[in-house]
């Protein structure tokens, strides 16, 4: 599952990747046209609207196949880098570079391409682009303080606008798609010509058709996660699934004689399991099973998992999201955590009768409700100790 | 030059999508260029005045946030591969020349004045808004990241609220 940096490609690794990634996109830019400033600026004056074309192809594409990595469970969203929101830098920003485009002819990428092949004005606009950071770098007091106002965090536009994110990006699709298509009209009454790029009509129209029914498709099929959410949400469905369960005891046995194979994951609120943890659990929520660190855990070979909550149902609910999501050796609490509670942490050791024998279970029990809370107080001293030392995935960082 | 060399704007924009979502993909960020402009001018303060750069908010706070050589950074690396890759991709389509391009109706010094000018701005610009048309705009759209967004409409809106003001450099 990607991201594959770090866990899979190592930081120096990276470097080579960054190198053979920037090798294929200078050589995109420059066999688009990117080289040329003429080419570039002929977007603001109608003449030459390749930029766009460009630019607004390549943006779906990658946003649609981010969707869909997601979709499908292959790239974990939550650990990409998404570039932070602070509104005024990013307007006030982004103006200042409009103006930097129109008068210089090159934004910095372009500007690259261009020197590579030998333009002349593009190796001053890179300068030009050196001075403008020195100025920012210097002035940084003065600038810092609209820099960081108005933080709005790594937002994303549909949670910005209160839509979905199928719907956000079937709109993007429709405005780039409606966009190739006005400006190749513009451009036409601008140059007074067609452009001869564009002689097969059909073709471009098969083509935006196409991705008219890409964008469809993406709005209509379900995500993967909606989808077992949904599922598991269905009482019934959860009833008569058919797993294994574990009762009380078996768990208090299985504690005591400190099962290796045994791995617990607990889906009560965390102040609850703050409170009272059993020894070597997981604290987790039903979204952190789609997680890539959480699934990293969870997918250890030759381990027992057992899901536990307040009640039998929401543990099995979670065993069940578990198994659908493809896990093997789950189990769930059967009563859930009320009934560990009743039957063996506060369990009431009958008043010996010596001439009455004990049932075994009781037995077991009577020696359970001593033994279980002490290995609860001894972890919990102990984990309080390495908490310090947990390891999370973290977001990738990037930008500019 | 014949203008019918160069790629199909949709093929080619298919292509550097692609890209970008195979970078995402690998490394978990996007494509970027003005990030390597950024690290090449802190190298340069660090070692023309080192005591500058130790007292300066601004660059304390980036080798804060970055640790080692401030050029031993992904967008170095990837911006160092772009320079050969666009050469390679003039070599092929024939293109690799000195020249200064210029409207015809402009000199030589206004252009060099202007691109100066312009990269001085979207230099500038691009540190204010964390990133430019790459780092911000385009692999801001792919992730769909509202600052992203809006980076890339004032960028493309700015041009051309601005474009009747300089058509003469132009057209």
């Amino acid at each position: 599952m990607g991201p594959l940096v770090p866990e899979i490609i190592g930081n120096e690794l990276n470097f080579i990747v960054a190198f053979l990634i920037g090798i294929a996109f200078g050589f995109i830019l420059e066999q688009a046209g990117f080289s040329t400033s003429k080419k570039l600026v002929g977007l603001f004056y109608g003449y030459d609207f390749t930029v766009l074309r460009v630019f607004f192809t390549a943006g779906i594409t990658a946003m649609l196949g981010v969707i869909a990595l997601n979709h499908f469970g292959l790239l974990d969203v939550s650990l990409i880098y998404i570039n932070p929101t602070f509104l005024w830098s990013a307007i006030i920003g982004g103006a200042i570079m409009g103006l930097g485009f129109v008068i210089g002819g090159y934004c910095p990428g372009t500007s690259v391409a261009g020197a590579a092949i030998g333009k002349i004005d593009a190796m001053f606009f890179i300068l030009g682009s050196a001075v403008g950071v020195l100025i920012f770098a210097e002035g940084y007091p003065v600038f810092e303080g609209l820099y960081k106002s108005a933080d709005w965090g790594n937002v994303r536009a549909f949670d910005s606008l209160g839509i979905s994110q199928s719907l956000f990006a079937f709109l993007l699709t429709f405005i780039a798609v409606f966009a190739f298509w006005v400006t190749t009209i513009i451009e036409q009454k601008v140059n007074g010509k067609p452009n001869p790029e564009f002689k097969s009509k059909p073709l471009y129209a098969s083509l935006a058709i196409l991705a008219i029914l890409m964008g469809l498709t993406a709005f209509i099929m379900p995500d993967r996660k909606e989808s077992m959410m949904n599922k598991i949400n269905d009482t019934g469905f959860v009833k008569s699934y058919t797993m294994n369960s574990m009762d009380s005891d078996e768990l208090a046995f299985r504690l005591m004689y400190d099962d290796n194979k045994l791995r617990i994951w607990d889906l009560r609120l965390k102040k609850d399991y703050d409170k009272l943890s059993l020894p070597g659990s997981h604290n987790i929520t039903m979204q952190n099973l789609f997680d890539n660190a959480t699934s990293k855990l969870l997918y250890i070979e030759g381990k027992i998992n057992i899901f536990i909550a307040e009640d039998e149902l929401l543990s099995k609910k979670a065993g069940v999201l578990a198994s659908e999501l493809g896990l093997n050796n789950v189990y769930y609490l059967k009563g859930g955590m009320n009934e560990f509670y009743s039957s063996i942490l506060n369990f009431k050791c009958p008043v010996l009768n010596p001439n009455e024998k004990l049932s075994d279970t009781d037995r077991f029990r009577a020696e359970a409700c001593n033994a279980v809370p002490q290995l609860i107080k001894d972890y919990k001293k102990k984990h309080s100790a390495d908490s310090e030392g947990n390891k999370k995935s973290k977001r990738a960082l990037g930008g500019c | 030059m014949d203008n019918n060399n160069y790629m199909n704007p949709y093929l080619a924009g298919f292509f550097l999508g692609l890209l970008l979502l195979g970078t995402i993909y690998i490394t978990g960020r996007g494509l970027g260029a003005s990030g390597a402009i950024k690290s090449v001018v802190v190298t340069a303060v660090e070692t023309v005045a080192p005591s500058h750069t130790a007292n300066t908010k601004f660059y304390k706070e980036y080798s804060e946030e970055h640790s080692g050589s401030p050029l031993k950074n992904w967008l170095v690396f990837e911006m160092a591969g772009a320079l050969i890759g666009a050469f390679f991709s003039g070599l092929i389509s024939n293109r690799l020349k000195f020249t200064l391009e210029h409207s015809p109706k402009i000199k030589s010094r206004t252009r060099i004045a202007g691109a100066l000018i312009g990269g001085t701005l979207f230099g500038f610009g691009a540190q204010l808004g964390r990133g430019c048309t790459s780092g911000a705009a385009l692999s801001g759209m792919a992730v769909l990241s509202t600052g992203g967004l809006i980076t890339m409409a004032f960028i493309f809106g700015g041009a051309y609220a601005f474009a009747y003001f300089f058509r003469k450099l132009w057209i």
